[in-house]
């Protein structure tokens, strides 16, 4: 089934595709951050692939020098009953990844949780607001520089 | 005189309070006689701390928004600061109606990231424990969504069911909510003839005692009233927002881990995977209902299959060993030192591992970079996705649906809001 997937991959998108690898025998393809609304479209409309759930979509803070960001996309088949995993990478200096709820209306909170907790832009959302953290906080509290204490007064107390 | 100014204070308060900038209502401009109104989180039919912002144009829903965070409390940023084996406890909280599913949950992400593979006893035990979780919280599940459209007899009965299950806990694992039962590569103790009787004795009377509580909601004209049509949500629109679990088979979409990608042993086992094709608040009562029929048969044909042998998986670098050979024998006394003090070794790499939890797709991905604490741990928590088609099921319907919708979708907000 892996070999499917890449099959149609590298036919379909060939120049989107960073990388690919497989552990574990789950297969991660990384993205070009401005291609992945296309490679998402084309996953989910294709006929013989039909990723047509996104079950899971979160950040992690590699905490490195260069692409600190990484966005990961889980999808499901149904048809395959089959799941593959998408990845883009995402630089500090420009916090913004096209969103996919274009694709996948399930992406709405998961987008909002990401950018709740990572600081990541998802530009094209139809309601980017913080999902778990009050509106006024103004940290991002899965950003690993982010102490696991918290940080004193960073969320005001009702008057009074 | 003085009482009337006071009382024109009062109410200036109340407006001056309300225009306050705490109060955080985002809905796009309501119409003149349109009105917003704020349910939860202290409210107990959201089950737990749900907030619904609601526009009413009289008794009719317009726009629902749910907001969520009330019980936060951070547990991905928790995982990343503990070892793989600390957070196994902090898995009890998510899903707190079954909790022994989530431990399972969990340690099988870690496992796929070890390469571990498990005695079968081990296995075995383990879908006894999720079937039982299962139950244990589709019970709630009905007699919470009963008690929410006002027949409160089904919560006494479902939850005097559920307390038999609670005592086997107590039995297999010393604690009847907190289970924390799983450890990396097996389990905490092993299962014995006590819960095996126990769990016959249970499964002898379920049948009979379900059936009383199907007697008095099937045929009861104010339940079935309250809840047919109620909350409809089309196939097409719960595939694409994600939902999962009982609600997604509800909509007739016979998707079910257990079968489609099968885990543990539930390949060996002879059960059906129910089906709807309501897609509405009763649909999702009847699937739960007869989800539990089908979990009383997984069980009684894992206890008839249970085999004996170990129920550990054999790897002494990554598996705790039994208390009593940690303090007579020195190489476990190593091996436990080590195991506490820096955690397991595992691969660098990624694995996300899912299973069919009470309340839909419960998983855990995690990013390992090789040292003892995962680096990302996260959680694609059911509830969270159940929840977020709240807005399309409750528009267009009545105000007094909104705890029957709610109720059916059976949420947990330890698990949606982490």
């Amino acid at each position: 089934m892996n070999d499917l997937i890449m099959r149609r991959l590298q036919e379909e998108c060939a120049a989107s595709i960073e990388r690919t690898e497989e552990f574990r025998g789950d297969l991660t393809v990384t993205v070009k951050k401005e291609e992945i609304v296309r490679v998402c479209q084309f996953l989910n409309r294709d006929q013989e692939l039909a990723f047509d759930m996104l079950i899971d979509l979160f950040g992690v803070d590699r905490y490195r020098p260069e692409a600190r960001f990484e966005v990961v996309y889980n999808l499901y088949s149904l048809k395959n009953k089959k799941y593959l995993r998408l990845k883009v990478r995402v630089e500090e200096e420009t916090p913004v990844v096209p969103t996919v709820t274009g694709v996948w209306p399930a992406a709405n909170w998961h987008e909002r949780e990401t950018f709740d907790m990572f600081g990541l832009k998802f530009a094209g959302h139809p309601d980017l607001r913080r999902l778990y953290m009050p509106e006024e906080f103004e940290y991002y509290p899965l950003r690993k520089d982010f102490p696991l204490m918290g940080i004193p007064d960073s969320i005001p107390l009702p008057r009074r | 005189m003085a009482a009337k100014a006071a009382d024109e204070q009062k109410k200036s308060q109340i407006l001056a309070a309300l225009e306050d900038q705490d109060t955080n209502v985002s809905i796009d401009d309501p119409l003149e006689n349109t009105m917003v109104l704020n349910m939860g989180p202290q409210h107990p039919a959201t089950h737990g701390v749900l907030r619904l912002l609601i526009k009413l144009d009289g008794e009719t829903v317009v726009a629902a928004v749910p907001e969520l965070g009330y019980l936060h409390r951070g547990y991905e940023k928790i995982a990343e600061n503990g070892t793989y084996h600390e957070f196994i406890p902090h898995t009890d909280r998510l899903d707190y109606l079954s909790p022994i599913s989530n431990n399972v949950a969990y340690v099988m992400a870690v496992e796929k990231l070890l390469g571990i593979d498990l005695p079968g006893r081990a296995k075995y035990i383990r879908v006894l424990v999720c079937e039982m979780a299962r139950i244990a919280s589709h019970l709630v599940a009905a007699g919470s969504m009963a008690m929410d459209v006002g027949a409160l007899t089904v919560l006494l009965w479902t939850f005097r069911e559920r307390e038999k299950l609670l005592d086997i806990y107590d039995v297999l694992c010393g604690a009847r909510f907190t289970t924390s039962y799983t450890r990396i590569g097996g389990l905490q103790q092993d299962w014995t003839p006590q819960c095996t009787a126990m769990l016959r004795t249970f499964l002898e009377e379920f049948g009979a005692d379900l059936a009383e509580v199907e007697t008095l909601l099937s045929t009861n004209r104010i339940f079935i009233d309250r809840c047919e049509g109620v909350g409809y949500i089309s196939p097409a629109d719960s595939i694409a927002w994600g939902l999962t679990g009982p609600n997604l088979r509800a909509a007739g979409i016979p998707r079910d881990l257990r079968r489609d990608v099968p885990y543990l042993v539930y390949n060996d086992l002879d059960f059906n995977v129910i089906t709807l094709p309501e897609s509405d608040a009763l649909a999702r009562f009847y699937v739960r209902i007869a989800e539990m029929k089908e979990s009383a048969r997984i069980l009684r044909q894992a206890l008839d299959r249970l085999p004996g042998g170990p129920f550990n998986a054999f790897a002494p670098k990554r598996v705790l060993p039994r208390k009593e050979r940690t303090y007579t024998r020195m190489e476990e006394l190593i091996h436990d030192f080590m195991l506490i003090n820096l955690g397991i070794d595992p691969p660098v790499g990624e694995v996300y591992q899912g299973i069919e939890s009470s309340k839909g797709e419960l998983g855990f991905s995690i990013v390992s970079d090789g040292t003892g604490q995962p680096w990302r741990l996260k959680i694609r928590s059911p509830s969270t996705c159940n929840l977020s088609v709240l807005p399309i099921m409750l528009k267009g319907g009545m105000i007094s649906d909104i705890v029957a919708v709610i109720g059916s979708i059976d949420p947990v907000m330890g698990e949606a809001d982490k």
